[in-house]
């Protein structure tokens, strides 16, 4: 830790330059553009309240792209979220149905189940070598199958604990919803993880090329399986807080979320190839995302144009600072 | 004899397929109570060549190393449009469908020129395309409805001679039209160039765009065809999103089992269409040994992710480690 006090003035030129990155500054303006365009639509815009508002819908999406990013830092991808998801909500409700015992160990449970499937898809991607997509794309198969056996195919009956209630909807700071603090907690922790740990650094140079941080003697494998468990843990946490925000689990509640979380991540600046991204692009991604949801749900726009203005939206700013560079 | 040695290797994904399928069907024909009647066949094809046409579009982007993560959508959209659009007389059905195969076209060029010319990574550009068309399609249907012409649908999912399932037939002639030609032209021998190695392609001096648009182009007409036949066999259009997530999720099974490598350059779509059949008919196993259907969704996932972790065999052949990471 010594080291770090002679790096610091590096260090803080370094992230001044990154919070310059035009990605981020784009994000940003855009953020404000659709406050600019949300005011003109109706006053109540810019009210703190619906601000606020705004902000503790926007944090259960920041938590599973939290998750989702560290994956897509690593130049992988987790289409497992939908019903990594579902499991998270629906095990830890089923766990707060199990007495106080139950009502205790809730969250914990729901998330490591969350925890095991990420597992399950680290080990694919890192040990198996099979491209992130496909594997996810099957242990999400793998989850909405369990998930349909256990449920029988109805929305479970069990209801969120109080704890899980308290924390998606409740207020330990008068003014701050506790989903919002959880968000700051979780995103500080992966601020903290991807700037000052050996792990965040192994995970950036994995993105950049996985063969020299190998041959730099990073464990690559057990890297990459730790994030994928990250991620796992995380979007199996966001469906905890929206099973305590709607005090309950259904079945596609997840559905809503991996277009989102990927697109967070990306307009936040972060290449999809991996190695290069910001959690503050990841913030101003997951805030633009909701406040245009936000929009288009009070200009009442119907669920079909919703997703095409998503779509389009999404491939206009990704066409305007995602691109590739041009090949040779 | 070398040259036949070496046939033998290039098509063993898709006689390993094919070898899948037989050994399922014939679990499943010999544990069913009827046993192998037209009705039974007819059905069974029916199900199948609607998964093999969404699987052949899978497999043309997934040769050039992409991915195309929206059929399941434009399978949907298509599927929507068919039932405004292919009804009426003989001539305004044959618009509707020309106009049916157009839109296909139009959704995959659409793909094709995003990922092509705007450099966009393909995960990334289908998934969000595949919400646009998704939007369509419930914009077209906001609740199931509509018709198709009933004669046409009838001839087309009917049998030929009261023998033979008129929709395998169907996609016998899809195959003879577009595949063949395509992996036989310049375009094609270029996608599967592009798959193996896009720089040597490119030093070959290969038309790369070209190959990859009219690759992405293809599967959007293939997914169409896909929907037509959805339409002909439901006489309804419905914007379902679930099924359209799974028809692409199924579609990349499919060219797994159909021995197409999905980081591209190998395979082929024959492969996939046997790939799209056995994995229909492991669904339907549970069915003939009276499983709650309930488990359907399960064991289809777990023999998706069986199948993906199969891949992992070729590590064996590793020499050095640094090939792991490609």
């Amino acid at each position: 830790m010594s080291g770090a006090v002679t790096e610091r003035p590096a260090g803080r030129m370094a992230r001044i330059a990154r919070r310059l990155d035009p990605a981020v500054t784009t994000a940003f303006a855009c953020i404000l553009l659709l406050l600019v365009l949300g005011s003109l639509y109706s006053s109540s815009f810019l009210s703190p309240e619906y601000l606020l508002q705004q902000l503790k819908v926007a944090s259960f999406l920041g938590v599973i792209a939290t998750g989702m990013m560290l994956v897509i830092l690593l130049g992988q991808i987790d289409l497992s979220v939908p019903w990594v998801v579902a499991v998270g909500a629906m095990m830890a409700c089923a766990a707060a149905a199990h007495g106080t015992v139950g009502l205790v160990l809730a969250i914990p449970f729901g998330v490591l189940c969350g925890v095991t499937v990420g597992v399950v898809n680290g080990f694919g991607v890192a040990y198996l070598r099979i491209p992130s997509m496909i594997v996810t794309l099957a242990t999400n198969a793998v989850a909405q199958g369990l998930m349909v056996v256990y449920t029988g195919g109805f929305s479970p009956q069990d209801s969120a604990s109080s704890a899980m209630r308290w924390l998606a909807t409740g207020f330990l700071v008068p003014g701050v919803p506790n989903a919002v603090l959880v968000w700051i907690l979780v995103g500080a922790a992966m601020v903290f993880a991807l700037t000052r740990t050996t792990f965040g650094r192994a995970v950036y140079a994995i993105g950049n090329r996985e063969r020299a941080a190998y041959l730099s003697g990073v464990d690559t494998r057990r890297i990459v399986l730790v994030a994928f468990a990250v991620s796992g843990g995380l979007s199996a946490f966001g469906g905890v807080l929206l099973a305590g925000y709607a005090s309950k689990a259904a079945q596609s509640m997840g559905d809503a979320y991996l277009l989102p979380a990927i697109a967070a991540v990306v307009l936040g600046g972060a290449s999809i190839l991996g190695g290069r991204g910001t959690y503050l692009g990841t913030v101003a991604g997951v805030i633009l995302i909701t406040l245009l949801q936000s929009i288009l749900s009070v200009m009442q726009m119907p669920e079909a144009g919703r997703q095409v203005t998503y779509g389009i939206v999404i491939v206009a700013m990704l066409l305007l600072y995602g691109r590739a560079p041009a090949n040779r | 004899m070398t040259a036949w040695r070496y046939r033998l290797a290039e098509q063993r994904g898709t006689l390993l397929a094919l070898a899948i399928f037989v050994v399922m069907f014939v679990i499943y024909i010999s544990n069913h109570q009827a046993g192998l009647t037209a009705n039974v066949a007819q059905t069974a094809a029916n199900k199948g060549v609607l998964l093999a046409f969404v699987a052949m579009a899978q497999t043309l982007v997934v040769i050039t190393a992409g991915i195309d993560l929206s059929v399941g959508m434009i399978f949907i959209l298509t599927n929507c449009l068919a039932s405004w659009i292919v009804v009426g007389t003989p001539a305004e059905t044959a618009l509707g469908v020309a106009g049916v195969l157009l839109a296909g076209l139009v959704c995959g060029a659409i793909n094709g020129a995003i990922v092509i010319f705007g450099r966009l990574q393909p995960i990334v550009a289908t998934i969000a395309t595949g919400a646009v068309y998704f939007g369509v399609a419930l914009l077209l249907r906001p609740s199931p409805g509509g018709a198709v012409n009933e004669d046409l649908a009838d001839a087309l999912t009917g049998r030929l001679f009261g023998v033979v399932p008129t929709s395998l037939v169907a996609l016998l002639v899809v195959v003879l039209v577009v595949w063949v030609p395509f992996s036989r032209s310049v375009a094609g021998r270029t996608a599967y160039a592009v798959g193996s190695s896009e720089p040597a392609a490119y030093m070959s001096g290969m038309p790369i765009r070209r190959a990859k648009f009219l690759a992405y182009t293809l599967a959007g007409l293939l997914a169409a065809i896909g929907g037509l036949f959805l339409t002909f066999f439901t006489y309804t259009g419905e914007a379902a999103y679930a099924s359209g997530n799974a028809y692409t999720l199924f579609s990349i099974a499919a060219v797994v089992l159909g021995g197409v490598s999905l980081y591209g350059g190998r395979g082929s779509a024959i492969g996939a269409i046997f790939g799209a059949f056995a994995f229909r008919t492991i669904g339907d196993l549970l069915f003939v040994f009276d499983f709650d259907p309930l488990w359907q969704p399960l064991f289809q996932g777990a023999v998706l992710l069986v199948a993906v972790s199969l891949g992992a065999f070729a590590l064996f052949r590793v020499r050095n480690r640094l090939e792991w990471f490609g």
